[in-house]
C-alpha cells in the first residue's frame, strides 16, 4: 500500500505513444482527421494485427504519409481506400467488405444466434412440460406415507 | 430429441476439423495473395544503378519471361535467397531485374559486389513508392512477368532451395 504514491508517480510516464509522428500531420485539421479515422481501418501489412495508425513500422508511416498526399489531392475517403485495395488487396481494409467470398464470415454470427435461440427455445419448452402427474401407484404411496405422519 | 445432444459435438468436430485443415495444410496465412497477378505491371519508372536509361514498365515486357526481384542490402532474407538468383541468372531463357527497396545506391552497389551480381539490370526504388505500387510490404518479393509483359506469379518472402521447384515450373509453364 505504501508503494501507491510511487506507483502513481511511474504510471505518469507511461503515457501512450503514438506511432504518427508530428512531421506527418496535415496543418488542415479537417483533413488530417479524416485521414486518422482512414487509417485506423487500414492494416498494417509488415504487423498485421494493428492499423498503421497504431504502428510504427516503416510500411506503415508509408502508407499514412500516402493517405494524406491523396486526401490533399482531392480524393474521397472510398477512393484513397481503393488505392490502397488495388495494391493490397481487401485484406489491407481491418473490416473485410461484403462480398460474396465474406458471406460466411458475415453471416456465421447471425446463424450462431438463430441457432441459439431455437435450441433456447427448445429447451424452455421441455422444462414446462416436465411437472409430470403422479401415477395412481405413486398417489397411493404418498397417502400411505403421508397417513402415518399427519 | 436424444439425436439433439450430439449437435454440439459435431459443431466442434467441424471447427476442429475446419481449423486443423488450415493448420496442416502449410499455407502461411501471412502471405498475402497479389491482386496483380495476371495483370500488366503497374506504372513504373526509376533509375537504373551505373546506368543512364530508366527501369519502365514497357521496358520490362520484352518478349522474354522475366523476374523482377525486389531487394535490399540491409535486408538479411534476401542475403540468403542471393544463391538461388544466381543460378536461376544460368538460365538462358530468363531475364532477371533487381530493384533494390529503400535502399542507397552505393550500398545496393557494394551488395551485388561482394555476392555476386545475378541481375540484367538493378532498378533504384530509394522512397519504396514504385514497391508500394507493386503491392511490396517486404523484401524480398520476387514476380514473374510473362513475355507479354503481364505479372504471373509472386513470391513473398525469400526463394529458398525448396523453392526452387515451384518457380521452376511456374517457369516452364509460361515458357512459349
Amino acid at each position: 500500500m505504501r508503494y501507491f504514491p510511487l506507483v502513481g508517480f511511474l504510471l505518469l510516464f507511461a503515457l501512450p505513444t503514438l506511432a504518427l509522428q508530428p512531421e506527418e500531420r496535415l496543418t488542415d485539421s479537417i483533413l488530417e482527421a479524416r485521414a486518422r479515422t482512414i487509417s485506423r481501418e487500414i492494416r498494417c501489412l509488415v504487423c498485421q494485427n494493428q492499423s498503421i495508425d497504431d504502428s510504427d513500422a516503416d510500411l506503415a508511416r508509408d502508407l499514412r504519409r500516402i493517405i494524406r498526399e491523396r486526401l490533399t489531392a482531392g480524393d474521397t475517403d472510398a477512393a484513397v481506400k481503393d488505392f490502397l485495395v488495388m495494391r493490397y488487396g481487401d485484406f489491407v481494409l481491418l473490416r473485410p467488405p461484403f462480398r460474396l467470398s465474406t458471406l460466411v464470415l458475415w453471416l456465421i454470427p447471425f446463424a450462431v444466434l438463430i441457432c441459439g435461440g431455437i435450441s433456447f427455445w427448445a429447451m424452455s419448452r421441455r422444462t414446462i412440460n416436465a411437472p409430470v402427474s403422479l401415477t395412481p401407484e405413486e398417489k397411493l404411496r404418498l397417502e400411505i406415507l403421508t397417513k402415518d405422519h399427519p | 430429441m436424444r439425436w439433439l445432444y450430439f449437435i454440439p459435438v459435431v459443431i466442434f468436430l467441424s471447427v476442429v476439423g475446419i481449423a486443423g485443415y488450415f493448420l496442416l495444410s502449410g499455407e502461411n496465412p501471412q502471405v498475402l495473395p497479389s491482386t496483380l497477378i495476371d495483370q500488366p505491371i503497374p506504372a513504373t519508372d526509376l533509375a537504373l544503378l551505373d546506368d543512364p536509361s530508366r527501369l519502365t514498365a514497357t521496358s520490362l515486357a520484352i518478349g522474354k519471361i522475366t523476374l523482377v526481384n525486389f531487394f535490399a542490402s540491409w535486408c538479411l532474407p534476401c542475403r540468403a535467397e542471393h544463391p538461388q538468383l544466381m543460378s536461376l541468372s544460368k538460365q538462358k531463357d530468363l531475364s532477371l531485374t533487381g530493384i533494390a527497396w529503400k535502399d542507397k545506391p552505393e550500398d545496393a552497389r557494394s551488395f551485388l559486389q561482394d555476392l555476386g551480381n545475378p541481375f540484367g539490370r538493378v532498378a533504384l526504388d530509394i522512397s519504396g513508392r514504385t514497391g508500394i505500387d507493386w503491392g511490396v510490404y517486404g523484401v524480398p518479393e520476387t514476380f514473374i512477368i510473362d513475355a507479354m509483359g503481364k505479372i504471373r506469379y509472386r513470391h513473398v518472402g525469400p526463394i529458398m532451395p525448396q523453392d526452387m521447384d515451384r518457380i521452376q515450373s511456374v517457369l516452364s509453364k509460361l515458357q512459349p
